[in-house]
């Protein structure tokens, strides 16, 4: 029994510091770096340790660092428990929804490299991920400031409408391949058409993928849809009153949030950890394809990225027209669509 | 008199148009293409990494003084003041005494410029009929926490000039 805490805990270690948290700080650093690239600046490369610079990899280091130094300020009149708990309610559901992304294949027969095996699969995931939009809603509520409230409202008309349109392009891909279990949706898209093409999401769902990408952006409320933090109207939007450490969980998960809508979209429409023309049990075949699994978050957390600096901010309520009179829309359409192939092709 | 309204016209955006995908692609490539160009080779970045590497300043451009020797290196300064008179910030003091030799009349003995007044304009290159300052180092002036540090003195002046075998009142120095 202990032993088999203790591999517990080291897994939960393993994916979840060194992924997830590493990861959203990793992913804060790459932001910086990469919108200064793309604004033709230099960007964060100056941190350095004993002289040892890393590219600037240590600026995440040296901002926790400060971070942690920073006054943890309270406005006079805030509710101090909400204003406390907010961002951990905002921080831990990305991190919790991390339970049912496999990283890997299974080793052996054992689910290693996936921590929550559980029958709800994706459905867990998603609601998990919806949780956090209590934190948000709370913090703006609970600081006692107008453009946090503002914030806070814009936060939760917008993970609304865009819930709605996030299930809507999953269903696509639950129907095609009759699961939602994130292992047999991989099993699923490993298979071949004719002996070549695999059968990824994003081939068999391409408009699903469209879908799933314009909604993932929304939920993880970046540009162009940044309307609860817009900060030339809003300051910071719902965490306007937070500073140190507190803000920093707003922060990172943010950052989480980012890599959590790339996994998952990975999972389902880039055939998770699956190569094609790959499969056994040998350690580098795994190892390859937990590379993939990265790699392919990696691509789409790119993406993301270059979507955000590159659109400008929409109008809040262009950015509920688009949530429900297009997305919802051509969801359903979609929907309606893949039932009639699947009907006329069985 | 009536005011003239002219109604502009505006052209119907086609439903191609009003989803912008067309131009949201664009926009994505124009940005990936500024990603990958400045990640591959860094020239092209219009920031720099200030410390480091600097931009060549113009030959003209002002920065820190300095002060002049002559051939022996001795100071050039005759302590005449038209430098300190031409100035519109006031920022240079200047003590004289008397020369020790026969050729020159006076050789300050204190000399001060004040970097927190100095505007930087030149007039004191430009009065000094010895080219004894010179705005030519190329260097900004250095940040200080306090305020008589910024007031650099008549050692680190010469220390910063060089040797000037300019023409001095006619004679040769």
């Amino acid at each position: 029994m202990a032993e088999y805490l203790l591999w517990v805990v080291a897994r939960v270690l393993l994916l979840f510091l060194v992924f997830c948290l590493g990861g959203g700080a990793v992913l804060s650093w790459v932001e910086r770096r990469m919108s200064a690239l793309i604004q033709d600046r230099v960007g964060p490369v100056r941190a350095s340790f004993l002289g040892i610079k890393m590219f600037g990899l240590l600026h995440p280091i040296a901002d926790g660092i400060k971070m942690l130094f920073k006054e943890d300020f309270v406005p006079t009149r805030a509710d101090r428990v909400l204003f406390f708990f907010a961002p951990i309610i905002s921080f831990a559901p990305p991190l919790i929804a991390f339970l049912a992304i496999p990283f890997g294949p299974p080793i052996g027969g054992q689910e290693v490299l996936l921590l929550g095996d559980t029958q709800m699969g994706v459905l867990f995931l998603l609601a998990a991920a919806s949780v956090g939009i209590y934190g948000h809603t709370l913090a703006g509520w609970s600081s006692n400031n107008k453009f946090s409230l503002l914030g806070a409202l814009r936060t939760s008309s917008q993970l609304f409408s865009y819930e709605v349109g996030l299930t809507l392009s999953l269903l696509g891909v639950f129907m095609v391949y009759g699961t939602i279990i994130p292992q047999q949706l991989i099993a699923g898209q490993s298979e071949l058409w004719w002996g070549v093409v695999p059968r990824w999401g994003i081939i068999t769902q391409p408009v699903g993928f469209l879908l799933f990408m314009v909604a993932s952006i929304a939920e993880t409320k970046r540009a162009p849809f940044d309307l609860p933090e817009a900060d030339s109207e809003l300051i910071a939007g719902y965490s306007t009153e937070y500073s140190s450490m507190r803000f920093a969980l707003f922060f990172l998960s943010e950052f989480v949030g980012i890599l959590l809508v790339a996994a998952f979209g990975a999972v389902l429409f880039l055939g998770g950890w699956h190569v094609p023309f790959l499969a056994g049990d040998q350690w580098w075949i795994i190892a390859i394809q937990v590379c993939a699994f990265l790699g392919k978050t990696a691509l789409l957390v790119y993406l993301q990225m270059l979507v955000r600096w590159t659109l400008p901010r929409m109008r809040i309520d262009q950015v509920l027209n688009l949530g429900w009179k297009f997305l919802l829309p051509i969801g359903l359409a979609n929907v309606i669509a893949t039932a009639v192939v699947l009907l006329l092709v069985s | 008199m009536t005011a003239r309204i002219v109604k502009v016209k505006r052209r119907e955006m086609a439903l191609s148009e009003r989803l912008f995908l067309k131009e949201i692609i664009r926009g994505l490539l124009t940005t990936n293409r500024h990603f990958w160009r400045n990640w591959v080779r860094r020239k092209d970045t219009a920031t720099l990494n200030y410390p480091e590497e600097t931009r060549p300043y113009p030959p003209r451009w002002r920065g820190l003084h300095r002060l002049m020797h002559r051939a022996d290196g001795s100071v050039r300064c005759v302590a005449c003041m038209l430098c300190a008179t031409h100035c519109p910030a006031a920022c240079i003091e200047i003590d004289e005494a008397e020369h020790p030799s026969i050729d020159c009349e006076k050789v300050p003995t204190r000399f001060d410029i004040d970097l927190l007044k100095c505007i930087f304009c030149g007039l004191c290159e430009e009065a000094c009929p010895c080219d004894a300052i010179r705005l030519d180092t190329g260097t900004h002036a250095p940040s200080v926490t306090c305020r008589v540090d910024a007031v650099i003195e008549m050692e680190e002046l010469l220390s910063r000039g060089g040797l000037s075998d300019a023409q001095q009142g006619g004679e040769d120095t």
